[in-house]
């Protein structure tokens, strides 16, 4: 069954006990991105390490289905305390195993492997992608604002 | 009781007769977003491509004149159907586009006062005054709502709504102050698309027009599953699609009071809306065809006009009625479900068949995929009428809207598949 394909237990898990969901009181980088067909909504912040700023922190808080808040949770596992290169090359491997172009690798997405199922569901490959697409702009805008 | 004969209306719809997601039977509730088509709409369609098709309203050749017969026959049915004279019937993209007409008569009246054009008398009363309001509903689809905001925008003017009673219902006891001196329109729907309320029209109408301002109706969720007369109704304007009433996609309608449509600026200009065209400047004809710039759609307005024999050979109040007793179980079984909440009034009276609801501990998006699963087509999201979300505190809403063509096993499946939905995310009793 499909169904079950796309909703695996890791991904209700995740939804039922988001990890790192919280904003920060300051932030480098701040997005708000929204699914205006559902109104899935997320506020994401990037944060530079005061130590490594090459070193990129992630806060987030969001509202929508359990697709969308469980990206956010596995996301936050993935990219917290990663680099840019790490998170884009990540980014860019999740959009593409949504869209069936690669094959799901653990070592990249960790749990996200788990949302391959949505791939057979298209209206909802946006709902997994809000938070990643949110963390690239919030940290495109993070690392533009050091290379003033 | 019900007193139509669904299952064989059914085989008017072949599409309700399909499998979906691994052979399950469809249960179409998805009619508030866009209603099946029956054959007769089909094949009225292709006959016309098939024997009459011209463009209408051009050349003198007899296939020219039998699109044109065609077209023009098509208005009239319509007209007739919602009690109008055929020539205050303007036919459009869709319902969306009949209310930008109205708002933008106002807008090119007002910039053409303001560029110093002289306007008749009758354009005079849509040129729009800073410190003018214009009045919605908290309960519009955006559609009723966008254009206004870009109106006042645009020309200086106020909005202000009507909220909502924490049952559903319009606050009317907002109607003494929203509605004032400075209001010029009052726009609101005749059936929320997203709580199902059915609005005291009248009362709206006496309140506006004991001031002086205009009443533009959004009938989309009512024309469709009711008896609808725009002489009873008492309104200046009223829009409403063809697609959610059996008709093809791509035409809607406006209804206007022939004074007003005739002093209205068009919205769309070129072709075929023309009185008299040089270098300089031009004039317009009268309405419809003012309003029906370029070639219209003719074959839409025949499938429409199909559509129409259809439900009048049904009849309206069979329908209505049915939809009230299907709706009167939904709201039973909805209601009997622990952990269930419904949006919108919990009685029928004064309320359709669009049920939106929410399941606790289950996202929206959420319960419409398993219904999915279940071969339930129901609407999830926002349903275009954010605001409404708002106002009631939730994101979303799961929406299931019944048709003629929807009986009494379709409330139950949806039921179940509901149930279904709480055991696979282990929530509800």
């Amino acid at each position: 069954m499909k169904l079950e394909n796309m909703y695996q237990e890791i991904i209700l898990d995740h939804y039922r006990k988001p990890h790192g969901k919280g904003l920060h009181e300051t932030f480098d980088a701040q997005v708000h991105h929204v699914n205006p067909t559902c109104g899935d909504e997320i506020t994401l912040q990037v944060t530079q390490d005061s130590q490594d700023p090459t070193v990129l922190h992630v806060s987030y808080d969001n509202q929508g289905c359990s697709i969308s808040q469980a990206s956010a949770s596995i996301l936050f596992d993935q990219l917290e305390g990663k680099s840019f290169e790490v998170g884009l090359s990540a980014v860019n491997h999740m959009i593409a195993m949504l869209q069936r172009t690669e094959d799901p690798d653990e070592d990249i997405l960790g749990d996200g492997i788990s949302l391959v199922g949505v791939s057979a569901y298209p209206a909802r490959v946006k709902c997994a992608l809000l938070s990643w697409m949110a963390w690239k702009d919030a940290a495109i805008q993070a690392i533009g604002e050091e290379r003033k | 009781m019900t007193q139509l004969d669904v299952a064989r209306l059914k085989l008017d719809f072949p599409i309700l007769g399909r499998t979906v997601r691994d052979g399950r039977k469809l249960v179409y509730l998805d009619s508030g977003a866009t209603s099946q088509k029956p054959l007769a709409v089909l094949d009225a369609e292709r006959d016309f491509y098939l024997e009459h098709n011209a463009a209408v309203h051009r050349g003198a050749h007899q296939l020219a004149e039998e699109a044109t017969d065609a077209y023009e026959a098509a208005r009239l049915n319509i007209a007739t159907f919602v009690g109008a004279r055929p020539d205050d019937i303007i036919f459009t993209k869709n319902a969306t586009e009949a209310i930008n007409i109205v708002s933008y008569a106002y807008a090119n009246a007002t910039m053409k006062s303001r560029a110093g054009i002289a306007l008749d008398d009758d354009t005079q009363q849509f040129v729009l005054n800073t410190g003018d309001e214009i009045v919605v509903t908290e309960m519009e689809h955006h559609a009723n709502l966008v254009p206004w905001q870009e109106l006042c925008d645009k020309v200086g003017a106020t909005l202000r709504w009507i909220g909502l009673t924490d049952e559903g219902r319009l606050n009317y006891d907002d109607l003494a102050t929203v509605i004032n001196s400075r209001t010029k329109l009052v726009a609101l729907t005749h059936q929320s698309n997203l709580l199902g309320t059915v609005n005291d029209v009248s009362t709206v109408v006496a309140a506006a027009h004991a001031v002086g301002a205009l009443v533009l109706l959004d009938s989309c969720q009512s024309v469709p599953h009711m008896p609808v007369s725009v002489a009873q109704l008492g309104v200046d304007f009223m829009a409403w699609s063809g697609h959610k009433m059996l008709g093809p996609m791509g035409i809607g309608c406006l209804w206007g009071k022939t004074a007003l449509l005739n002093a209205m600026p068009p919205f769309i200009t070129g072709g075929s809306m023309i009185e008299t065209v040089h270098m300089e400047r031009s004039t317009f004809s009268q309405a419809p065809r003012r309003f029906e710039a370029g070639v219209p759609m003719a074959a839409q307005a025949v499938g429409l006009s199909a559509a129409i024999d259809y439900l009048n050979n049904v009849g309206m109040q069979n329908i209505a009625d049915h939809e009230h007793h299907l709706t009167e179980l939904a709201l039973a079984e909805l209601s009997g479900i622990s952990g269930v909440r419904i949006i919108g009034p919990l009685d029928t009276h004064l309320r359709g068949s669009a049920l939106s609801f929410v399941v606790d501990g289950i996202h929206p998006h959420d319960v419409g995929q398993i219904l999915d699963e279940h071969g339930i087509a129901v609407r999830v999201g926002h349903h275009c009428a954010w605001p409404v979300c708002r106002r009631y505190l939730v994101p979303a809403t799961t929406r299931a809207t019944f048709y003629l063509y929807n009986d009494e096993s379709d409330v139950i499946a949806l039921r179940d598949a509901i149930l279904a939905a709480q055991k696979f995310f282990g929530v509800g009793s």
